[in-house]
């Protein structure tokens, strides 16, 4: 099997998932499922995309938030069967935010 | 005592399970086989089933080979592997039978075979795990052995741990368990790593030691 085939299987792996367009320095929500017992809820983690890394079924993105003046940052797989919907709140450059795959410079701004 | 089938490593991956656990997996092409061959006691002193697998162009073979494969009304087969089994589990199988995937059902636990990758010749430190020795203050042993044996008796005991050639060797991994299999696509999913390169290839069998009974 060549290289090519495996990376179209990969791609046929991947869950058929809407996902919307989002980068590093948009605010987005990530609504996520979440299991109590037997019940199930849906919370909404709301804040900065500060990073996106990996690639196909194994990129993650990190999620940056200011709660109660602590930083809090999640990471989350992109292709998790818990996320059930992600929004973009306000991109970039509504962001007024300065142009950066990593926007790691944030957790040294406390924003 | 059972049969396996051939499969060849192509890379590893992760899948999700429904409530969003992560699995690593590792996508392995498998390939079924014919029976080429039965070894009986009264012919070669022992039982075992010799399988074919890998269909290639004649060309790939040599021509003793390809007579040995068409005596028996085979196409070219690149790999022969000989399996074990019973004395009367062969009498389930003649020559020219199919081995398929169908041996196999999702959820099995399987043992992996194959040849690791070859590290070359490598130090105690990465071929044993030893500790080597103090980096700094004045030492000059950072990743020395350290004493090989006592002064009685005079020589180094046998099986002494020491550097030498690591990897390039046949490894089992037992029980790895199937977590998918996709029969179009003659892909086997089987969960966490397994020996080898990619493209290498490997011998999946059902598990020797099953735990829990």
């Amino acid at each position: 099997m060549t290289l090519k085939k495996v990376e179209e299987l990969e791609e046929k792996l991947k869950p058929q998932k809407e996902i919307p367009e989002f980068w590093p320095g948009d605010e987005i929500a990530v609504h996520i499922k979440i299991k109590e017992g037997e019940k199930e809820r849906i919370q909404v983690f709301t804040g900065t995309c500060i990073a996106r890394r990996g690639k196909g079924i194994r990129e993650t993105f990190t999620v940056r938030k200011i709660s109660y003046g602590e930083g809090v940052e999640r990471i989350f797989p992109l292709y998790s069967p818990n996320i059930v919907k992600i929004e973009v709140l306000k991109t970039r450059e509504r962001n007024r935010l300065a142009p950066r795959a990593k926007m790691y410079y944030l957790r040294n701004k406390n924003r | 005592m059972t049969i396996g089938i051939l499969g060849k490593k192509l890379k590893m991956t992760q899948i999700f399970k429904e409530d969003g656990e992560v699995i690593p997996v590792t996508l392995i092409e498998f390939k079924e086989g014919y029976v080429v061959d039965l070894k009986t006691p009264e012919r070669d002193g022992y039982t075992a089933l010799k399988v074919g697998f890998e269909e290639v162009s004649e060309k790939k073979l040599t021509k003793p080979q390809l007579g040995y494969l068409k005596k028996r009304n085979l196409p070219p087969l690149k790999i022969l592997k000989e399996f074990r089994v019973d004395n009367e589990e062969i009498n389930n199988y003649k020559i020219g039978d199919k081995i398929t995937i169908d041996i196999f059902k999702e959820g099995e636990l399987v043992d992996v075979t194959g040849k690791s990758i070859g590290k070359g010749f490598q130090g105690v430190v990465k071929r044993h795990g030893f500790h080597g020795g103090p980096a700094t203050h004045g030492s000059m042993s950072h990743r020395a052995p350290g004493s090989i044996g006592s002064t009685t008796p005079q020589r180094v005991p046998k099986g002494r741990r020491m550097a030498g050639h690591m990897g390039n060797e046949t490894v089992t991994i037992q029980n790895l368990q199937i977590v998918k299999i996709l029969k179009d696509e003659k892909i086997l999913m089987i969960k966490g790593s397994v020996p080898g390169p990619s493209n290498a290839y490997l011998i999946i069998k059902k598990a020797k030691k099953v735990k829990n009974g």
